[in-house]
């Protein structure tokens, strides 16, 4: 989740502040998925993804583009514009109550030594690593990665060579779009979704991103992990009431000494 | 229209607001408003609405009872204290006469102040935080245990418990949410416990959370590194389904999870989402008496709006929120009034004996609180919260320890 709020403002230079509401959606749909079809929630990734994709496409080049080139504040208050409507749209289509899914495997775990990995943990991180290779293989490999790369890049220098930069920022919040959709679809394994669920987790994903260095997939993955580690490790030792407060500390500690984020690249 | 027929329409109209008064008074004497707010969305939400249900029940039961016509001002708070406080603001200022809800102690302290500034009588349903009720506030009334009622009553349960199973003990782990209910129950424990000598176990480790906690790995595994021989809990209804997940997950099987009196283990949704799991949990609540003649009437009505629900699953939220209502309605009827200082005194003269929670009659102390509320050990059986102390009320004998997971 937080790889496509990473992707997206590194090449869009756009916050994106619908970013949890739009991993919520996800989750809705996975549940959807699942009541009807039966449908594994990882299995729903790869439809529940490719609609993400057109919906971020669409989102960008309707929305988003003419944006661009105003003020943040702007830009602030269209997204957040956004996330409230999709968090209403939500309590309109579900209602309030709290949806998910029950398979078997959500409750086993894997037994090594004395160490319990919960099954279901074990493959959402699978997909977040799958996800992320990816990611990381189409930006390196593909034509149409290095020209998004060249915009996030020099925008300017984009612009004079004949890229498209628009049509390749839709491009690139589709992308983000996707990574959400897959971290929704592995979520609803671990959470029961509800409308307003999202705002914790864009506010968890900022801090992840801001941690690791907005715009660096590196990053992101390594603030995640950092601040996972962080939490689980202020709950064991601390109290756990004190995981938060772990987590957001660190992110001052960063702010304070190292402003662009662990990986990030100095503006 | 003409000067004069403009000037004559004026004093028609001046003379009808200096009538109104009084059409106020006759319309406030024969209806009650009543707003009614209550978590109905947000982490409490579950619970919100099953009191709802009590709420919806009560203006059919009430005018059969008493004759009396009760309109409901319905009021979501979102699970979030200050929109309580805004809520109850714009109740009044719409015109209730009377505020019931709101399940959880932060919101029904906010409500408190709102509801003694504004002067109108408000009926707490469910909070237990002992605070509520101790500011010295006129218009704040509670029938519901403190949380140091609960802690006594759930307590000695849990001595009649053991004593039921010959089970003795030695240790509890104690895991309790962070909010006002749970700092006040954890109070409450803290000051009862030394004095409940003929309990056998201690406390070795006190784990708290935050209950619209979305993962509890970390404060499971703390409280499986623990040892203890039993769970002793304190949690709202999300947490307590996550937190029995994950001792799934982590393989932990102490000997139960006994709730010293919380909310969580005995909502419907408990059983809908944890199916099996939720078997065998205990909680040692407020609970309704299934015998009483009020339980029947509130049954048949309640069966009649939810055609597909169980009483049992909602007793204790619906059974509190439909009694605050009635409180509200008997006094009024008493008062002939809608005027809130007298719909206060009315409400301090309660004394209803025909009701439907365990214990005593409902009447109000000097400081607006209702004693004597009965407790009960509800256990899960079969899908179902089921009493099973004290024998007298009991419908199935208790099970302690309980059966592994994978054999339940």
């Amino acid at each position: 989740m937080a790889l496509g709020l990473s992707v997206i403002f590194g090449v869009v230079r756009v916050v994106n502040f619908a970013h949890g509401e739009m991993m919520t959606i996800a989750m809705y749909a996975a549940t959807v998925l699942f009541a009807a079809l039966k449908l594994d929630p990882f299995l729903s990734i790869l439809p529940v993804a490719a609609a993400f994709f057109v919906f971020g496409y669409v989102l960008q080049s309707a929305v988003i583009n003419p944006f661009i080139t105003r003020p943040e504040h702007s830009q602030f208050m269209l997204l957040v514009a956004v996330a409230i409507i999709m968090v209403n749209g939500l309590l309109l289509v579900f209602g309030p109550d709290a949806r998910n899914v029950q398979l078997d495997y959500q409750l086993e775990s894997f037994e090594i030594g004395r160490i319990l990995i919960d099954k279901a943990r074990l493959y959402a991180a699978g997909a977040a690593v799958l996800a992320a290779l990816g990611l990381f293989l189409f930006f390196k490999k593909t034509l149409t990665g290095k020209a998004i790369r060249a915009c996030a890049d020099n925008h300017l220098g984009a612009l004079v060579v004949g890229l498209d930069v628009k049509h390749l920022y839709s491009l690139t919040f589709g992308l983000g779009a996707m990574c959400v959709a897959i971290a929704g679809c592995a979520m609803v394994l671990l959470v029961d979704v509800t409308p307003p669920l999202g705002p914790a987790y864009t506010l968890l994903a900022f801090v992840i991103v801001i941690v690791g260095g907005l715009g660096s997939m590196g990053g992101a993955l390594l603030g995640g992990v950092l601040i996972g580690v962080s939490e689980a490790m202020a709950g064991l030792f601390i109290t756990p009431s004190a995981k938060s407060m772990f987590s957001f500390g660190l992110l001052i500690l960063v702010l304070l000494f190292r402003p662009q984020g662990l990986l990030g690249r100095k503006s | 229209m003409k000067r004069r027929q403009f000037n004559a329409g004026l004093a028609v109209a001046g003379l009808s607001v200096l009538a109104n008064p009084l059409n106020i008074a006759r319309a406030q004497s024969t209806r009650l408003k009543v707003g009614v707010i209550l978590p109905r969305s947000g982490y409490l939400g579950f619970i919100g609405q099953s009191c709802q249900k009590g709420a919806d029940l009560a203006p059919g039961v009430i005018k059969d009872m008493l004759g009396v016509d009760i309109e409901l001002m319905n009021a979501d708070f979102e699970s979030n204290v200050d929109t309580a406080r805004t809520r109850a603001e714009r109740l009044i200022q719409e015109g209730a006469n009377v505020i019931v809800g709101p399940f959880d102690s932060g919101a029904a302290a906010a409500i408190a102040q709102v509801a003694e500034q504004r002067g109108c009588p408000f009926v707490i349903n469910i909070a237990a935080a002992p605070q509520i009720t101790e500011q010295g506030y006129k218009f704040v009334f509670r029938n519901f245990q403190t949380a140091g009622d609960i802690v006594r009553n759930g307590l000695d349960l849990i001595g009649d418990l053991f004593q039921a199973t010959n089970t003795v003990p030695r240790t509890a782990v104690y895991m309790h949410v962070n909010d006002t209910f749970g700092q006040a129950m954890t109070k409450g424990i803290g000051a009862v416990m030394p004095m409940r000598t003929q309990l056998p176990f201690k406390i070795v480790d006190t784990i708290s959370y935050d209950p619209a906690a979305k993962d509890l790995t970390v404060e499971v595994s703390k409280a499986k590194a623990s040892n203890a021989d039993f769970l002793l809990l304190v949690c709202r209804l999300n947490d307590a389904i996550i937190l029995r997940r994950e001792m799934v997950k982590q393989r932990w099987n102490p000997m139960g999870i006994v709730s010293p009196g919380s909310p969580g283990m005995y909502e419907e949704q408990y059983y809908k989402t944890l199916g099996k799991l939720s078997e065998y949990s205990i909680s040692n609540v407020p609970w309704y008496n299934p015998g009483a003649k009020l339980t029947k009437i509130v049954e048949k009505a309640f069966l009649k709006q939810n055609p597909k629900d169980r009483l049992e699953f909602h007793g204790l939220n619906a059974g509190f929120t439909f009694e605050a209502i009635l409180i509200a309605a008997d006094a009024f009827k008493r008062a002939r009034s809608t005027d809130p200082k007298a719909l206060a005194d009315a409400i301090r003269q309660t004394n209803i004996t025909e009701k439907m929670m365990l214990g005593g009659p409902i009447k109000f102390n000097a400081k607006g609180q209702v004693e004597g509320i009965g407790s009960a050990c509800v256990q899960n059986r079969n899908l179902l919260p089921t009493v099973v102390l004290p024998a007298t009320a009991a419908t199935a004998k208790p099970v302690f320890p309980v059966p592994d997971y994978k054999k339940a």
